[in-house]
């Protein structure tokens, strides 16, 4: 390929042609800084017991591997488990990231953190864990997105965090990237940008990607020792990619394990209303990355769409992007109609309430358990709760309630 | 000898605009305006819909451009045409995405074709250079490198193989007019300079003649984007002659 990574020597953090530094000069020296210190406190016994301890006692972990006995009777096939990170502190897999970003940043001598975030998941963990560690916490969030998810700004308010509504360009997630990126050129000495998702410049996709982790580390030990095999699938939704990266890391080595990420395809992939990065992006260069991204033809930046707020970003991290190249993993499309199905599939069934981005990987899991052995089994990250979504999904079946 | 490397002989001043805002036919009017009031290098920016180096005025400046259809094509167009007016030195403001995916080999081909001199990506450091250097070098034109007040240690190795001009940004953040620049804009240019013989323009904040006065003290150029930008956001199409004014006012501080 002509954009191989090896005419480019310089260049680090590189996921095949995929990843790369693509960010003002301004921060160069930051995102160094920031990876001479991960790659020093990563190896540091003080720092991983410190966030071990946080994961257990505070984030709750580890988090369960359920075997939904219901689910897999009626599918009919694979046996299904959900790995619960919806049980986390905070309601999602977002925690696990935050814990070990903050921590590092406060061992850097950073006293100010700042986020962006979509639907408010990711800017809720980070003022949670700012408001524990005392960190100045500034969230960036698109305008339209705090109009939708009032409730988490006023979450994140009260947890101490200042919450700038983002008016510039289509007023959602990337627009929030983009300004949390400007005010990190703005103020970079005593400011940490954590970002949400293994996406961005060199480290960040492999730092969000080693907290991640913790989920497949578990979830391989949990499911061998009810099993006692692998299972024959995980599957976990993507966005930008994080809990998708933690649910397959660990079993990347493992390949009779196929790894199926779930993008969202809105209202169908050949509108122009969907988030599906891996079904219609192109290669390009963006938010610091070379990577896939919906754009048109002169390598603009397409406005996507899907019902859920935290898929709904045009690109995709590159660890993803080159686990597609090579075919390790496989991505597909969910529409909003099959995500909506299946939050409310799982909730009657199991009595689990899904996050509508998680409902994306139970979707699909619907889909293609019957295609498995009984002797097999299947693992679905369950990234988040769906409490924050129900209002949304009263509203898309035509029933008003309040929130 | 390119036109870039021509101006190193006097003190320079530098106009940015924002290629298709209000219009493409405008811009055509606007470089050669700006050229005619004493520019001796105009950046033409290609409208991205998200330019994360800039500041509120010109990321809407962009807004403008996208919302009325201009493209890359469209720009290439336009400077054809003023190419065969002027030989004031053009150079584009872009970022890595448009570069890439329009093709680079297709991308810098067309630059050389219409009379681009330079091509400036905020979104490919150093690091990165290798992405466009090689297309750009077999189309002759020049990746104009940046430094930033953060670039310490990284200032020598930066300069010493920037091409064309070095862009020095004074201060931290986006573009947009400030009122006061903090940075030790001085110790980064003496740093630069003994990297490199090519010119040393400074950029970001910039606005005012005592501004572009003290800045070529030093340095061979000052680079003024926002200002004239918000000219032409308040003029729309009729912005020539505030534009032309200050462009001469501007220039006047060179001297």
């Amino acid at each position: 390929m002509s954009n191989s990574a090896s005419t480019n020597p310089n260049s680090k953090g590189r996921f095949g042609i995929h990843g790369g530094q693509y960010v003002p000069e301004t921060l160069m020296n930051a995102v160094n800084e920031l990876e001479e210190a991960y790659n020093y406190y990563k190896n540091d016994p003080k720092f991983n017991r410190e966030l071990d301890r946080l994961m257990r006692e505070y984030a709750g972990r580890p988090s369960l591997l359920y075997y939904a006995e219901k689910m897999t009777k009626d599918l009919g096939g694979a046996k299904i488990y959900l790995k619960r990170e919806d049980l986390n502190h905070t309601g999602a897999h977002k925690i696990n990231n935050v814990l070990g970003q903050v921590l590092l940043a406060k061992k850097m001598g950073k006293t100010r953190v700042i986020a962006e975030t979509g639907a408010g998941q990711h800017g809720v963990a980070t003022a949670t864990v700012a408001a524990l560690m005392d960190m100045e916490c500034e969230v960036y969030m698109g305008a339209i997105d705090c109009e939708r998810q009032a409730l988490n700004v006023y979450r994140m308010k009260l947890l101490g965090a200042k919450v700038h509504p983002v008016e510039s360009g289509t007023r959602v997630l990337k627009d929030a990237v983009n300004e949390t990126m400007r005010e990190w050129t703005n103020r970079v000495s005593d400011t940490h940008y954590v970002l949400g998702s293994v996406m961005g410049p060199h480290p960040f996709p492999m730092i969000v990607r080693d907290f991640q982790s913790v989920i497949s580390r578990e979830a391989r030990a949990q499911i061998l020792e009810k099993e006692g095999k692998l299972p024959a699938a995980v599957l976990a939704c993507v966005g930008g990619g994080s809990n998708a990266m933690g649910m397959f890391y660990h079993f990347i080595p493992d390949e009779g394990v196929r790894l199926i990420g779930c993008e969202a395809a809105g209202k169908g992939i050949d509108t122009d209303k969907h988030a599906a990065t891996m079904a219609k992006g192109k290669l390009g260069i963006f938010h610091g990355m070379k990577s896939y991204f919906c754009q048109n033809e002169y390598g603009q930046i397409d406005e996507v769409y899907s019902i859920s707020a935290g898929l709904d970003y045009p690109g995709i991290g590159p660890e993803h992007a080159n686990l597609k190249d090579t075919g390790r993993a496989e991505y597909v499309p969910i529409t909003d109609d099959e995500a909506v199905d299946a939050f409310e599939y799982l909730s009657r069934t199991e009595g689990i309430i899904p996050a509508i981005e998680s409902s994306h990987a139970v979707a699909y899991a619907m889909k293609i358990a019957k295609d498995f052995s009984p002797d097999d089994s299947i693992i679905i990250c369950l990234s988040g709760r769906g409490d924050k979504d129900v209002a949304a999904i009263a509203r898309y079946r035509g029933v008003d309630i309040y929130e | 000898m390119s036109r870039i490397a021509s101006l190193k002989a006097g003190k320079c001043f530098v106009g940015f605009l924002t290629g298709g805002d209000p219009n493409l036919d405008k811009t055509y009017d606007y470089i050669l305006d700006m050229a005619e009031a004493g520019a001796d290098l105009i950046e033409i920016g290609v409208p991205f819909s998200d330019p994360i180096a800039e500041g509120t005025v010109i990321q809407e400046a962009n807004i403008r451009a996208l919302s009325v259809g201009t493209t890359t094509d469209g720009i290439f167009d336009c400077v054809e045409k003023v190419r065969k007016k002027t030989e004031v030195p053009l150079v584009l403001l872009t970022y890595a995405n448009p570069v890439y995916t329009y093709g680079k080999d297709r991308f810098f081909g067309k630059c050389e074709e219409v009379g681009i001199d330079g091509v400036i990506v905020p979104d490919v450091p150093f690091e990165e250079k290798a992405e466009f250097s090689e297309e750009a070098k077999a189309h002759h034109i020049d990746i104009i490198s940046m430094i930033a007040p953060t670039s310490d240690e990284r200032i020598t190795k930066i300069a010493s193989e920037a091409q064309g001009f070095l862009y020095i940004v004074s201060s931290m953040g986006v573009t947009g007019v400030r009122e006061k620049i903090t940075t030790d804009v001085r110790s980064i240019v003496e740093k630069a300079k003994a990297a490199t013989d090519i010119p040393i323009f400074i950029g970001f904040g910039i606005s005012t003649p005592e501004q572009v006065k003290e800045y070529t003290s030093y340095a061979d150029g000052a680079i003024v984007g926002s200002a004239i930008v918000k000219i032409i956001a308040r003029n729309g199409e009729n912005a020539s002659e505030e534009l032309k004014e200050y462009v001469n006012a501007m220039k006047a501080g060179t001297r």
